[in-house]
């Protein structure tokens, strides 16, 4: 197979490091080879945390500006701040849902309108898929779902040679019961939105 | 039953780099583990200390890496296959013991794993711990990816029992953190007992007996050089004449590169998975079939420049290089398009690298940098501090969360070196200059290595305020037991030492506890102990919310909300404090309800009593 690279960025708490991980979880089990890189520490602390998976006849776990297959933006500010990872055939996807830094609320820096951000990236990338992750996060009842949505969504785009029922069956395995109905239905809901797209 | 003690040979996981090293270390029977945490080596001792509550391995946090080497070196010398892990500049620490153990030796397996940190993702500094291998004589051992890291463990145990050495297993981030698949191999029964021959000339490190362990390091160096020759991981890939040189995770840039360059048959790889001592034998053989060399290795030329002596030591006159080639450099971590380049630039191959995007026309984009969290005791702790001090004091500052109160509107940082370094650096600042003095200490921290300062605070009379800031856990790396914590809601019995009474035996007089949250009282202390001519401590009592979470010990508080009747937009609470559960609506300062955990720091500074707890 081709080799896969694709980028996760996000905010601490948006889980975008168990995105990641149940990514090449999946990977491993359909027998692709895949190294995935994740940034500790910052998670619990607000920060930007950003993650790798490489799949296929690649050792090195990070990826360089510019190489990205696939950029998986799950805040828009930090999707555009992560766009030096990309060029111009690298698919893009992000959450339209801005989750404002403090130091905007201090004062510190404004925040741009999602509308002109993602503009912007349509200007640079030749494919984007833009979805409000949290909208349907919030459909399926689950607001910290949106991993999984954002994981639906990348699935759904067919960029990467994951299959939704390898995918699924991964997140059956990693997640706890209570939250297995909604996190397959937040995986859905991305699914068919990047697949609309 | 914990993952790594999944008893499948054969089985393929996906693990962390550190998951793998722990897996490692059991394959080859460890039966004991210390460490002090810190990032990235933490997820190693995690997995201890979870697997120690299932199975008969001994696992402890220890207070600091000199006493986890030490503690270690007990039970290596006694017979017991012993791993030890620590952070980069956790070795600085230890290198005391390090150093004459180096000449005493082991009885049974010991590994020291070093966890450097190219790129100080977490860290004070980008040190290179190769040299310590070259300081103290030791063998160290590079791996290049999570299916070595375990494998490379396992045998790593054995060649520290054949050279009766400690071995040095060298990572960096980029392996420590990084997720690939490993094919599990068989457990090791882990023995609960050793036994200790008494030999105190040849464990008692007098110099006369020193003098005859130094000779008999240099005899077993040169046994590890001669394992070096035929070790798994010293290798010679592919034939061309064109020779990489490299070590750890570059090795997969190098391997990339070269594919994705299409050279494969144009180069010959050495990677060096023993390090130290040298394979001269192949760096021989490498060096005869190549015509020059690229060194690629992170952070210091250490084997560029050794490849340069052993050259002219063999009489071999070729060009090696590897600093200043495109942009390798001694700065940072490498990626994989800066090794490609540089390979492409030296060999002078044809490239074309991929374009980034234009990144013309982004706007400024609002800074994300972490904070503490929402309700997080330290920032009630500063501001009491604030509110006393003023804005003119010196305040010296430690490792841990707290670390992040440099950050505005807190500001409240100015100068750290190292752990430890706030209270002794206090004694030179309230010595050398004629400001005030506030230092800040995390509990774990303190138990590290402030003791030892604030002993020498009293002793030598100083005058500052040292504030110890007590969350109960050791936050920053993953809320790790120390000394003063309550271990029973993690499920272990540990002694637990009273942080005041320790204060206290340093012979400090004038010592405050306070709770944060409380912040009148707060500063009732903090200005008592502004007044104090001499030492004064506060000890800043409050649980870290996130571990007390995790361990059942949350507080029952309700979130707080903002009164739009009663606010008058002061924004002290943003402008003071800036809890992450704050955010702006317009103009109005909101508060986020999910975020907020209660701890009314805000309600009390707000000038119109305008924050209220929801009903």
């Amino acid at each position: 197979m081709d080799t896969k690279r694709v980028v996760f960025v996000g905010v601490g708490g948006q889980g975008n490091l168990l995105a990641s991980r149940l990514l090449g979880e999946a990977a491993l089990s359909q027998g692709i080879q895949t190294v995935v890189s994740e940034i500790h520490g910052m998670a619990q602390r607000g920060g930007i945390v950003e993650s790798a998976v490489l799949m296929g006849e690649v050792s090195s776990p990070i990826v360089s500006n510019g190489e990205a297959d696939v950029l998986v933006g799950f805040e828009p500010v930090e999707t555009l701040r992560a766009l030096g990872k990309c060029n111009q055939e690298t698919l893009v996807i992000t959450n339209t849902h801005p989750l404002p830094p403090f130091t905007v609320s201090v004062g510190q820096g404004t925040y741009p309108p999602v509308d002109e951000m993602l503009d912007l990236i349509q200007t640079k990338i030749r494919r984007v898929i833009a979805l409000d992750g949290d909208a349907m996060a919030a459909e399926v009842g689950n607001p910290l779902s949106l991993n999984m949505v954002m994981l639906g969504a990348l699935i759904g785009s067919g960029s990467i040679p994951i299959t939704a029922e390898v995918m699924k069956k991964t997140i059956e395995q990693s997640t706890k019961k209570a939250f297995l109905e909604s996190n397959l239905k937040a995986f859905d809901l991305g699914y068919e939105s990047a697949q609309s797209q | 039953m914990h993952k790594l003690l999944t008893d499948s040979p054969g089985k393929e996981m996906l693990l962390l780099g550190n998951e793998a090293i722990a897996r490692g270390a059991l394959e080859a029977g460890l039966s004991f583990a210390t460490c002090y945490p810190g990032t990235p080596s933490s997820e190693i001792p995690e997995q201890f200390f979870r697997i120690s509550q299932e199975t008969d391995l001994y696992f402890e946090y220890s207070t600091n890496e000199k006493v986890a080497l030490e503690v270690g070196a007990g039970a290596a010398v006694s017979g017991l296959r012993t791993m030890v892990t620590m952070k980069h500049v956790g070795l600085n620490v230890a290198a005391d013991p390090l150093m004459t153990l180096a000449y005493s030796g082991v009885k049974a397996g010991m590994v020291i794993v070093t966890a450097d940190d190219p790129y100080l993702f977490s860290s004070q500094n980008e040190q290179d711990n190769r040299y310590y291998a070259r300081l103290s004589g030791l063998p160290m051992l590079e791996p290049t990816n999570t299916q070595e890291m375990k494998d490379i463990t396992k045998m790593a145990f054995d060649l520290s029992e054949q050279l009766e050495l400690p071995v040095l297993l060298r990572t960096t981030t980029r392996l420590n953190h990084v997720r690939g698949k490993v094919v599990l191999g068989e457990l090791q029964p882990i023995r609960t007992k050793g036994e200790f021959r008494r030999n105190p000339f040849h464990f008692v490190a007098i110099p006369a007996v020193s003098r005859k362990l130094h000779k008999l390091l240099l005899e077993k160096y040169d046994q590890a050089a001669r394992k070096a020759e035929s070790w798994p991981t010293n290798q010679i890939i592919g034939n061309g004449p064109w020779g990489i040189v490299t070590n750890g995770v570059s090795f997969n840039y190098v391997s990339d590169a070269i594919s994705d360059l299409g050279i494969q048959d144009k180069v010959t790889i050495l990677k060096l998975g023993f390090s130290w001592p040298l394979p001269k034998g192949l760096i021989k053989q490498f060096l005869d079939q190549v015509d020059k060399v690229l060194v690629v290795e992170e952070l210091e030329p250490i084997n560029e420049n050794d490849f340069r002596a052993v050259a002219e030591e063999l009489g071999i006159t070729k060009l090696i290089k590897g600093k200043g080639v495109g942009e390798l450099s001694r700065l940072f971590e490498y990626d994989p398009g800066m090794v490609r380049r540089a390979i492409a630039q030296y060999f002078e191959v044809p490239y074309e690298p991929p374009k980034p995007v234009d990144l013309s026309g982004i706007p400024e984009l609002p800074a994300r940098p972490p904070n503490l969290c929402p309700g997080c005791p330290h920032r009630a702790t500063y501001y009491a501090v604030k509110e006393v001090y003023g804005e003119d004091a010196i305040h010296p500052t430690d490792i841990g969360c707290y670390t992040l109160g440099v950050l505005p509107p807190i500001s409240m940082a100015d100068y750290l070196i190292c752990m430890g370094s706030s209270v002794s650096s206090s004694c030179g600042f309230s010595q050398a200059t004629d400001k005030k003095v506030v230092s800040f200490i995390g509990d774990s921290t303190f138990f590290h290595s402030g003791i030892t300062g604030l002993v020498n605070a009293v002793h030598n009379n100083h005058k500052f305020t040292l504030v110890i800031l007590d969350n109960g856990t050791t936050a920053m790396t993953g809320h790790q037991p120390h000394p003063g914590v309550d271990t029973t809601p993690m499920g272990v019995q540990r002694t637990q030492i009273d942080l005041e009474q320790v204060v206290r035996g340093c012979g400090v007089k004038d010592v405050h506890v306070v709770k944060p949250f409380k912040l009148k009282k707060t500063m009732e202390a903090v200005k008592a102990a502004m007044e104090y001519d001499g030492i004064s401590v506060i000890i800043s009592k409050e649980l870290c919310p996130l571990f007390a979470r995790a361990t059942g010990q949350a507080r029952k508080a309700k979130p707080f909300y903002v009164n739009l009747d009663k606010c008058k937009n002061h924004r002290d609470c943003i402008n003071k404090i800036a809890c992450p559960a704050m955010y702006l609506e317009g103009e109005q300062v909101m508060i986020n309800q999910n975020l907020c955990i209660g701890c009314a720091v805000c309600a009390q500074i707000c000038p119109e009593n305008a924050i209220l707890p929801s009903k």
